[in-house]
Order: C-alpha cells, then structure tokens, then sequence
C-alpha cells in the first residue's frame, strides 16, 4: 500500500510542476507579460517599474524559479482590484463556493443515483427512455441557460425566489439546481451503466439462485458494488464544480471563486485569475490523489492486495 | 411474463417505433431530426446574408426592447424583436449561427488534428514521447476546460480566431487520450507487425497504416466534442472573453438578454439559448449514433 | 412419483425485434429420482446452462420457456407466481455456478453470505445465522471455520470457494442440488477432493444432483443417470453403466469413442468431425446429421423422435428406431 502512495503522490508532484510550468509559459510568452502584470490605465513608466519588479529581462527559467519559490511561500501576488493579497481573498471567497458546490451535489446525487438505479433494473423501458432524454439534456443545456430559465420562471413571473445574492436557503437553491444539472445527468449516465454491469454479474446471479427477494438483491449486493465508480466520480465532480461555477455563479451573483474570477476579467485583475487557475488545478490534482487513495482502502480487494 | 397477441398491438407499436427512431432515442435508427437540425444551422449559416432581414450589428436605439411580433408591441419587421441597443434579434441569430458553428467546427478540426497527432505519436513510440505527452494531458486535463479558456482569454484578449485557437488548445488532450489508447492496441494487430517486419520505416506505418485506422474515432470524437466546445465558447462569450462585440455570438445575446431579464424580456434570453441547445443536442444525437455505428467499443466514451 | 420430472420442456431465446429465434432448450424430458444423481452432458452451446436456468426460472430477458411442465415434488414449477419460485430458490433446489470468484460478492464477508439464505428463507436471527454459518463451513470441510467466517472472499483459494458456495447450497437443506461445472475452474488435484465432498455431502443430506459436465469422466464417477444433449435437444439418456457399454446414438458413441484412453494402443485421438451448430441456424432434420458418421436420408429431412430402446434408455435417432 504505501508504495501505491508514493506512486501516486509523485505523479500528483509532477502534475503540479507541470501546471505551473505551463500557466508559467503561457504568460510569459504569449505578448508582453508586463501589460498583463501592471494595473490598467498605466504608463510607458509604469511598465518599466514592473518589468524591473518582476525581474521579466532575466532569463526565462530564473523567472520560473522565483514564480515557484513565491507559490511556495504562499504568495500569489496582490489584487489590483481589492488591494489585498491574492490567497487571502480567494479563501475569504472559498466557503461560498464550497456550500454551493455541496448543495448541488446534493441535488445531483439525490436525483442523478435514484434514476440510474431505476433506469438500470428496469432496463429499456419507459423509465430508462426518460433517463436517456434526461441524460442528453444535462449534457446539451449549458447550465448558465438553465440557470436564467429559472430567474426568469421562478424570480420574474412566478417571483418565488431570489434571482442573486446569497444568505438565506432560497438564495442558494437556483444556482445549486443549475449547477448540479449537468452532474446530475452525468451521474446518472454511470449509475445506470454501472447498474447494469453489476445487474449481470455472477454474484448478482448467485444471489438470485438463493432465493432472496429482488429488492435485497438490489439494494444490498448490487447497489454497493454498483455506487463505488459513482461516489468516486461525485468526489471529483465536487472539486471541479467549485471550479466551474464560474458562470453559474456570475448569473446569480453569488459571492463565490467564480463571481471573483468573473471579476478578475471584468477588471482585468490578472493575479486574481492567474492564482484562481492555478489554485484550481492543484485542487483537482490534490482530490485526483486523494480519491485514488481512499479507492485502495475502502475496497478490500486493494486493500489485502498490497 | 405475458405478452398480448402479436397482431394486437402492433400497429401501435410499429407507430410508436417509428416515432422513436425519428427522435433517434433508439440506438439504432438513424437520426434524422437532427442531421436535419444541422443541416438547417449550417446553411442558415452559409446564406446568413441573405437571409437575415436586417443588419445584425446596427440597431435603432428608438426601437430598444421591442417584443417578438405575435406579442404586443411586436412589429413584422422585427420578427422575434430586438434587443437593448434596438438590433434586430432574428439577423443576430442567424449570423451567430455562422459565428458558433465557424469558431466550432474550426476549434474542433484543430483540436483534433493536434490530438490525433500527438495522440498517435505517444501511442506508437512510446518511452520517453508517450511519457512526456501523458504527464503533459493529465496535467492538463487537470485544468477544467471552462477555466483554461478563460486563463488564456484573458492573456492574449478576445477574438474570433484567439477563441478558436484557445478552445483548440484546451480540448486537444481528449483526442490524445483516447486515439492512444486505440493506437496502444493497434500497434498489437497483425497488419502492422507485417509492415514493420516489411522494414516499413516508422513515420511511414504511423501516416499508412495507424493514421486510417483512428480516423473513424477522430470523427466520432470530434462530433461528441462539437456540444461541449459550442458550450464552452458560449460561456466564454457570456463572460466576455468571447467572440467580441458587436459580432453577434450566442453567448454573448445571452448575456445582453441578461439585462432586460428582470424587466421579462423573455426572447432575448430564451431564443439564443434554444439556438445553442438544438445545436448542441443536435450534434450530441449524432455523436452517438455514430459512436454506436462506428466502433461498438467505443461506448466507453 | 420422482423428484423432479421434467417434461417436454422448451426454452427459446427471442431477438430484441423478434426476427430471430433461437430453440436453446428444444422438447426436453428428463427425470431425476429422490437421492439420485443426474449428469448433463454436452459441448459448449448445447442448451446445458439455458436448461438449468429454465427449471429455476432464472432465464435472462431475452429467453422465455414456451412449453412444458417441470414437476418438482408435485407441482409444476412454471404455474407458481414470482414469489412463489423465490421461495424455492435456495432452499428446495440450489444451484453452484461454474466460477466461485464471480459468485461471491466482493464485498461482503464469506459468513454473511452464507448465513443470508438462511435469514431470508428460515427468518433465523443474526446470532444463530453466523453459527449455522460455521457449521456449515465446517460440512464443507474448511478448516477453522470461525476465522474464516469473517473473511473476505479474495482471500481464500479456489478451492475454499468452490466449498462456500457449496455451503451456501447446502444451507438450507434443499432436495435438490444442481451443480453447473463446478470443478471446471478448479485445480485437478482439488476436483478429485470436491467431487468427494459432493459426493458425501449427497449420501448425508439425501440430496439428488442434476451434474452439468463436458467431462464424461466425472460423469462416471458422480452419476446415477446420464443425459446427453446436443443443440437443444436430448439425444439419449438412460442409466451410466448401460449408456457407457452400448450407447445408442452416434454423438454419444463418438463422445466415448474421443475419451483418450492410455490402455489403448491407438496412436491418433479421435475427435468429432465438424462443428457444433450454430443455435441459430441448426441443419434441417436431425441436428447432428452433417457430423454424424451413420447418416440416413432420412436423416436429412426429419428430425428424428425419442425412442425407447431398452427399459430407461431412450435415443433421439433414426437408427434406433
């Protein structure tokens, strides 16, 4: 088991130097990084003084190595806008963006699993029919569309809830609805498929044979063998959907990572935006890691393997 | 189980058949409403031109907010109304159709091309090539797509062919993967052990034999990644980082339509995004059609 | 009146548009007697598995029994409702499948599933569950059942699990056991030492078997009773002694004649020539017509009845009658 660990943790390492190589490349040499460095509106002077802060005339790899000697430390740099230190505001904007995450969540497995389940024993039926519609509108309605389809239902002709801001439980319910959407069909796609490959599995069959009523073969030997790729996949949906609320959040205002990147390019606040990538993919890296792990401990079959 | 007598029912079922494979939900029928959904965007597209009743970029600021014509206050001459700056929503639709599916079909054929190249290379040699192009997509594919984009929007700024090369950039590591994964087990077969053992050299194998044979992949991949690239470019647009303005881009009618939310302007939030939808799951149907047709292994996808 | 008496009993397999139709079970009658055992023997695709899953009623969506009657102890199987058959499942008539490790379930300890027939059929509390389980563990012949109980199915040999599952079989004390090749993916060494078990295990409990093989061998070593089948249909059954020494169908004399024998001094093995017909296109007449090496016209145009041929011998050929 450990060596499974190392294993993995060197390949999460790589993937984070390679990150920030890559966000590190594509700013410094697509144009001239002093424009983006410096605040708007500034002069010829202005950016003279950046290029001499920033060190942007010495060689390309001294610049990388300061780049990751500042991540290290934690310091990603001040935002023009706010005046405040990157890190800070994006952690002061985290939790936000975390219960919205949550709440979708919520709704994405609440609707996606129970769906998949169905459509999966009843196979080919009118259910799994209207899974299917349900499956191809997740994926084929942006969310940001479902999202003002709800504002303008629910907010402006129905006026039942708040179309932005955040605070109260109805605040939170539209965004987490169209933010989850995609999810949920997304969800319901692998419990159904995974249903199926369990449905047809030797044991299931063996359980069966027993004598024992459907219902047990289904929820107790199906459903745990079906749900271990699902409830991986929503570890990992949950991470990226902190990251891809970005326009979700805008619509509705919500005061989460993804209004603050909106921010960072309405303002062109580039720090902002550079450090909420960056953030943002160490994150997926960190969960990838994590969920690989937790996947060799729970299942006992890894377990005792290694 | 019981059945009722086959002549019974079958008229309606035979009816209802036809109706689903219309719909193309059924696998196996082939998908008529929407290769005819895209075959209308495509040449509402071509012949924006002339079929685009006024100018999509001009508006008369005395005709703001106008509603579509069977609504009150609607006109003919604006047939699904105007927006904020008076321009005529129906042109601005169908020049967008010509600037979603250009940046989309551009994005996709780019992405592809360098994904399959790459994806072949990695695929067929193998050491340190397949290490450095693997380590190179994972972290990538780190990256959500949407937040890539916009990283990169916001470095080298807002145009049509930026956004193409962008959205080019972001979604090649998902051909790569999967067309390497097909080139692994390629390189297995017998008739490109044959062109080795004939002293084939390798760029020659890689372009004659592996290259025709991940084509069918390609193009399966490229229409399931139509929706998404279409999606993401109609983010990007809705934040701003798009297609610039004026040019009339779905996304950023979304975005317009936006303001005149609150106050129910409902068209010009709800015909936009129709237009992406029907697009999108247009493209999805076919997508998986043709995965289903193509290659029965490919359902991973 | 015989356990089981299974009579003209078919099963057909229905393509998704109903174009095609498959006889995987074609007109089958067979009986097996209160303690006694029953082999099943044939290639590949003959209908072995479909017959076994139809007197289970365990047939995949796509097959459905058409015809017959399956009398297990004076009712006909195919008359009972859903929960009814669920009832029997388990613990009147069991079944071992071919691959232990598939059979259990990865996740949950080798005790759990053992006792579960037992909690589900015979609503026996956790407590006693587990502790028949060990009991159970220990009929089988695992040694110290009570660590094992608690373990998990990846963790033990082959063998070990072919003896759970048969312990999960035995549970509930059914009348009828139904082996489908259960030594077929166990070591050779350990199917001489499970077919014991078996064996044993039938003599203690009063058990009658229904043994599915391709392997003639086992077959007179285990049965009573031997039934062969080919395409769907039984082409002969009778008792294992009798069809051994004279053996009225051709397929059943060329399946003995391909037995390699060390005591002969035959230098070529003998197989059948051909191959098994496809299920879906079998030849008109007698399905085994184009193989076999005593061809009639007649053959070729009509398939051929049951005939007796002696007291409980019966053939499906042209040549016996």
């Amino acid at each position: 088991m450990k060596r499974f660990i190392v294993k993995r943790l060197g390949f999460a390492v790589i993937s984070l130097f390679l990150l920030s190589l890559t966000i590190f490349v594509f700013v410094r040499v697509t144009g001239d990084p002093a424009v983006l460095l410096v605040e708007p509106g500034a002069s010829a002077a202005d950016l003279e003084a950046i290029r001499q802060q920033f060190g942007l005339d010495r060689p390309l790899w001294v610049q990388y190595g300061s780049f990751l000697a500042h991540l290290a430390r934690g310091d990603l740099g001040q935002s023009f806008y706010y005046k405040t230190d990157v890190f800070e505001l994006y952690l002061s904007r985290l939790p936000s963006s975390l219960l919205l995450a949550a709440v979708a969540m919520t709704f994405s497995l609440v609707i996606g699993i129970p769906t998949g389940v169905v459509a999966a024993v009843r196979v080919n039926g009118w259910w799994d029919s209207a899974g299917k519609v349900f499956a191809l509108l997740g994926l084929s309605l942006p969310s940001f569309w479902v999202g003002l389809l709800m504002i303008l239902f629910f907010s402006v002709y129905l006026g039942w809830l708040p179309s932005s801001g955040s605070g109260t439980v109805w605040h939170v319910l539209m965004p987490a609805f169209a933010l989850g959407w995609y999810f949920a069909a997304a969800h319901m796609r692998l419990t159904r498929s995974s249903m199926l490959e369990v449905l047809g599995s030797e044991y299931v069959k063996l359980a069966r044979l027993k004598g024992l009523p459907e219902a047990l073969v289904i929820a107790k030997h199906a459903l745990k063998n079906a749900l271990i790729p699902v409830l991986t996949l929503a570890g990992i949906n949950l991470v990226l959907m902190i990251n891809v609320a970005v326009v979700v959040e805008t619509v509705f205002a919500w005061p989460g990572i993804g209004r603050l990147l909106y921010e960072g390019i309405a303002f062109r606040d580039f720090p902002v935006v550079q450090a909420i990538v960056l953030l943002g993919g160490a994150m997926i890296v960190a969960v990838n890691l994590v969920v690989d792990v937790l996947y060799a401990v729970i299942d006992p079959r890894i377990r005792y393997e290694r | 189980m019981n059945g009722s007598g086959p002549a019974a029912g079958s008229s309606r079922a035979a009816a209802l058949t036809l109706a689903w494979r219309f719909a193309s939900f059924r696998s196996e029928g082939f998908p008529v409403l929407p290769v005819l959904i895209l075959g209308v965007l495509v040449l509402v597209a071509v012949f924006a031109n002339v079929l685009a009743p006024h100018d999509p970029e001009v508006g008369a600021l005395g005709d703001r907010f106008r509603p579509p014509a069977w609504q009150e206050g609607g006109t003919r001459d604006h047939l699904l109304g105007t927006d904020h700056l008076g321009r005529d929503v129906l042109s601005r639709l169908v020049f967008g159709a010509r600037v979603s599916l250009v940046v989309g079909f551009m994005a996709v054929i780019f992405a592809g091309i360098l994904g399959t190249a790459l994806g072949i290379l990695s695929g067929y040699l193998g050491g340190w090539v397949d290490q450095v192009i693997m380590r190179v997509t994972d972290a990538w594919l780190a990256l959500p797509a949407l937040t890539f984009a916009i990283f990169l929007a916001a470095i080298v700024g807002p145009s049509a062919m930026n956004i193409v090369i962008i959205l080019a950039a972001v979604y090649w590591t998902r051909y790569a993967r999967v067309i390497r994964g097909e080139v692994l087990s390629l390189k297995e077969r017998d008739f490109v052990r044959l062109a080795i053992v004939a002293g084939c050299s390798k760029r020659t194998i890689m372009r004659r034999h592996i290259l025709p044979n991940v084509v069918n992949s390609g193009i399966v991949l490229a229409t399931l990644m139509l929706g998404v690239v279409i999606v993401t470019e109609a983010s990007l647009s809705f934040l701003g980082v798009g297609v610039p303005p004026p040019k009339p881009a779905w996304g950023l009618m979304l975005a317009d339509g936006k303001k005149g939310l609150m106050a129910g302007y409902w068209w010009l939030t709800v015909l936009p995004g129709t237009c992406i939808m029907l697009l999108v799951l247009s493209a999805n149907l076919l997508g998986d059609w043709l995965r289903v047709k193509f290659d029965p292994q490919l359902r991973q996808l | 009146m015989k356990l089981l008496e299974v009579r003209h009993l078919s099963t057909h397999y229905v393509s998704a548009r109903g174009a095609r139709v498959t006889r995987a079970v074609d007109d089958v009658s067979l009986t097996v007697g209160e303690g006694e055992t029953l082999g099943i023997v044939g290639e590949s695709g003959s209908g072995k598995t479909t017959l076994a899953l139809s007197l289970l009623r365990l047939l995949p969506p796509a097959a459905r029994t058409v015809s017959g009657e399956i009398w297990f102890e004076g009712e006909d199987l195919l008359t009972k409702s859903r929960g009814e058959m669920r009832r029997v499942r388990g613990k009147r008539i069991a079944m071992i499948l071919q691959d232990p490790l598939a059979s259990l379930n990865p996740l949950f300890t080798v005790g759990d599933q053992v006792a579960e027939p037992l909690r589900v059929h015979e609503g026996a509390s956790r407590g006693s569950a587990w502790a028949r389980a060990r009991e159970l563990l220990r009929a089988v012949r695992i040694a110290a059942p009570e660590t094992r109980v608690r373990e998990y199915p990846h963790q033990l040999s082959g063998g070990m699990r072919q003896r759970i599952v048969g312990a999960i079989a035995i549970s509930c004390g059914p009348r009828l056991l139904i082996a489908d090749e259960p030594t077929t993916s166990l070591d050779l060494t350990i199917q001489a030492q499970y077919l014991q078990l078996l064996r044993d295990l039938q003599r203690d409990r009063g058990l009658a078997m229904i043994f599915i093989t391709h392997n003639l061998g086992i077959v007179a070593r285990m049965c009573d009773h031997v039934a062969v089948m080919y395409a769907g249909r039984l082409v002969e059954a009778g008792p294992v002694a009798r069809i051994f020494s004279s053996a009225a169908h051709p397929y059943t004399q060329a399946l003995l004649e391909s037995i390699p024998r060390m005591a002969d001094g035959r230098k070529r093995l003998t197989a059948i020539d051909g191959q098994p017909p496809d299920p879906v296109a079998l030849p008109p007449g007698c399905a085994f017509h184009p193989r076999c090496p005593k061809v009639l016209e007649r053959c070729r145009k009509e398939a051929p009845p049951e005939v007796r041929v002696a007291a409980s011998h019966t053939s499906r050929c042209w040549l016996a009658s």
